[in-house]
């Protein structure tokens, strides 16, 4: 595959999971969490890295799920104690940040992990990061790491498809029928961990909460129904990522701070033209009823 | 310490000093409007405006700057919230996409700008991270001055900003406008916002504006010792953090200060006198002593029938 080719599908295994995680995030209203754990897993990584003197895959990756377990045990823990559940997330994750950055200015140096790096990712150089695999051939690592990921993801969502439905609209209903509601959110936090840390490499920490939250809260607008939420929030994230890396390319500038930027373009169009939703349509319908336009 | 520091130092960790207590105070405003994420969502939203900014000036121009990320933060605070009032999008999501999608944009420029020639000399990626050490005199009276201005703000009409805070229905009976009070108290927050990030970053200006509000909220009971333990907090770790900065060669200022606000966050959560965890402990400890001590039947039965 080409080049460009090897970036689109990146970024696309990129825009597919978080869309789908992200969906689950807008629903059960944990935005700014996903905001917090996509700073915090830093200071996962390089805690993995100083432990293990290597930046390898699967180091990153426990290191990264410890970090975001880490994150959502200590603001719940907070919020127990009376700090309100906003600043609480607001201490947790710039502490966390904020040490995971020293570390690197102290300690690491800027030669193997860098500051800006993991904000802004390099997805320019995934084409070269290649592995072997038995039957495929050779292919970028991150496209490995990312593929498995979406499966993972997949798999945990479509498996208890009732119950992430269920735990997410009604929690009450839930924890009443006797499903583990704490357990699933302890799950869902694992798995938006993995999901960031393996995006993050690829496109950075801003371009994760660009693509965790943007797409799924256009697709809210557009439907009511969970499942094509699910698909419409998947189809965004990959709109958004091929129109972001073309139009980076045609302006010669940084692909995911573009990607990013166009998650925002997707969102502003269904904002006012979705048929349900849409600004467009709640004025044409408030009309249609008789009133005067809504200010 | 301070003379082994240079003059100059000696300026850039007053103004530290002063941003941590405009940041300190006006972050006890934001706590109590339970927005301590929308100046998070704000300080990255600035960053298109910085780097606008810079491209008109064509050199660092720090009131130009600090001009643009106080118009572009203004505007994600309208799209906030313009989204959250018009749609069924709720405002967390809609800040987490107005942080992101704006912080994009200014990646782009950013990258834009350091392509073209002279943006990275300019020190423009300071701006992320924060570096005290690349302000100049002027920056510093720029900044001092604006802070200071908060300060006055939040002193001059304390007793607006509490009647505001705490009972809005009575503010407005009062006669005073909320809808004035909201324009002036975004201002505010923006501007803190917006002198803070060339000092500690667009990524951790908001750190600045939660810890130190929460730290003190573990010490009084009291709104106004609150703001001024937390504009003390906020003070101390802006100079505590910029100082540690200097003792390594490029190191960032904003995660030195973040991280010396967490430590008074950590001090405050263990022996606070308010709700600290020691407190508590005894508290727990004096109850339950009080529950163990024997009580012979006969007096039970005498509480009994005497209740």
């Amino acid at each position: 595959m080409s080049y460009a080719g090897w970036i689109l599908l990146t970024a696309s295994l990129v825009g597919l999971s978080c869309g789908i995680i992200g969906v689950l995030l807008i629903l059960r209203r944990m935005a700014m969490m996903a905001d917090a754990i996509s700073h915090t897993v830093l200071l996962g990584i390089v805690v993995a890295y100083l432990v293990t003197r290597e930046l390898s895959g699967v180091h990153m990756l426990i290191g990264a799920i410890a970090a975001g377990l880490l994150t959502s045990v200590l603001v719940q823990w907070f919020h127990a104690r009376g700090v309100q559940q906003e600043a609480s997330i607001g201490v947790v994750f710039t502490t966390l940040f904020a040490i995971g950055v020293v570390l690197i200015a102290t300690k690491v140096g800027n030669a193997h992990l860098d500051v800006k790096h993991t904000l802004m990712g390099e997805i320019t150089f995934i084409p070269w990061e290649r592995i072997e695999l038995p039957f495929i051939g050779s292919i970028p690592e991150a496209v490995f790491i990312l593929s498995i990921v979406l499966i993972v993801v997949l798999v945990a969502v479509l498996a208890f498809y009732k119950e992430w439905k269920i735990t997410s609209f009604d929690p009450a209903l839930a924890a009443s029928l006797g499903l583990p509601v704490v357990l699933m959110h302890y799950v869902f936090m694992s798995l938006v961990s993995v999901t960031t840390v393996a995006a993050f490499d690829a496109v950075g920490a801003i371009m994760v909460v660009a693509m965790l939250i943007t797409p799924a809260a256009a697709a809210y607008l557009w439907t009511d129904r969970l499942l094509a939420m699910f698909a419409l929030s998947g189809g965004f994230g990959v709109l958004s990522a091929v129109s972001g890396y073309y139009v980076a390319a045609w302006l010669d500038t940084s692909i995911s701070g573009s990607m990013a930027f166009a998650t925002g373009i997707v969102f502003m169009v269904s904002f006012i033209a979705s048929p349900r939703h849409g600004l467009a349509s709640r004025w044409f319908r408030h009309r249609a009823a008789g009133g005067a336009a809504p200010g | 310490m301070s003379l082994a520091l240079s003059h100059n130092a000696q300026w850039v960790l007053f103004s530290t000093l002063i941003l941590g207590v405009a940041a300190g105070v006006m972050g006890c405003f934001a706590y109590w409007k339970r927005q301590s994420l929308m100046s998070d969502a704000l300080s990255h939203a600035a960053l298109p405006g910085v780097i606008i900014g810079f491209m008109i000036a064509g050199s660092k121009n720090l009131p130009l700057m600090i001009g643009g990320a106080a118009a572009s933060a203004l505007l994600g605070a309208l799209l906030i919230g313009w989204i959250r009032s018009s749609s069924r999008v709720k405002e967390d999501a809609a800040m987490g996409m107005i942080l992101s999608v704006f912080f994009g944009l200014g990646i782009m420029l950013l990258t834009f700008v350091n392509r073209m020639g002279g943006g990275s000399q300019s020190g423009l990626d300071s701006f992320i991270f924060g570096q005290a050490a690349s302000m100049v005199r002027k920056d510093v009276f720029t900044m001092s001055g604006l802070a200071l201005l908060v300060v006055l703000i939040s002193i001059i009409a304390f007793k607006e900003w509490k009647l505001y805070l705490f009972d809005p229905q009575f503010a407005k009976g009062l006669g005073l406008s909320s809808r004035w009070m909201s324009s002036i108290y975004m201002t505010v927050l923006v501007l803190v916002i917006v002198i803070g990030i060339q000092a500690v970053g667009v990524i951790l200006m908001a750190a600045l504006l939660i810890i130190p509000a929460v730290s003190s909220r573990y010490w009084t009971n009291s709104f106004l010792w609150m703001v001024v333990l937390s504009g003390l907090f906020g003070g101390m770790s802006g100079m505590a953090g910029t100082l540690i900065s200097t003792f390594g060669k490029g190191w960032p200022t904003g995660p030195f200060i973040v991280i010396a606000a967490s430590t008074i966050f950590i001090v405050s959560l263990a022996f606070g006198a308010s709700k600290g965890l020691l407190v508590l402990l005894l508290q727990r400890y004096a109850q339950k002593k009080s529950l163990d001590r024997p009580m012979s039947t006969q007096r039970v039965l005498e509480r009994g029938e005497a209740g």
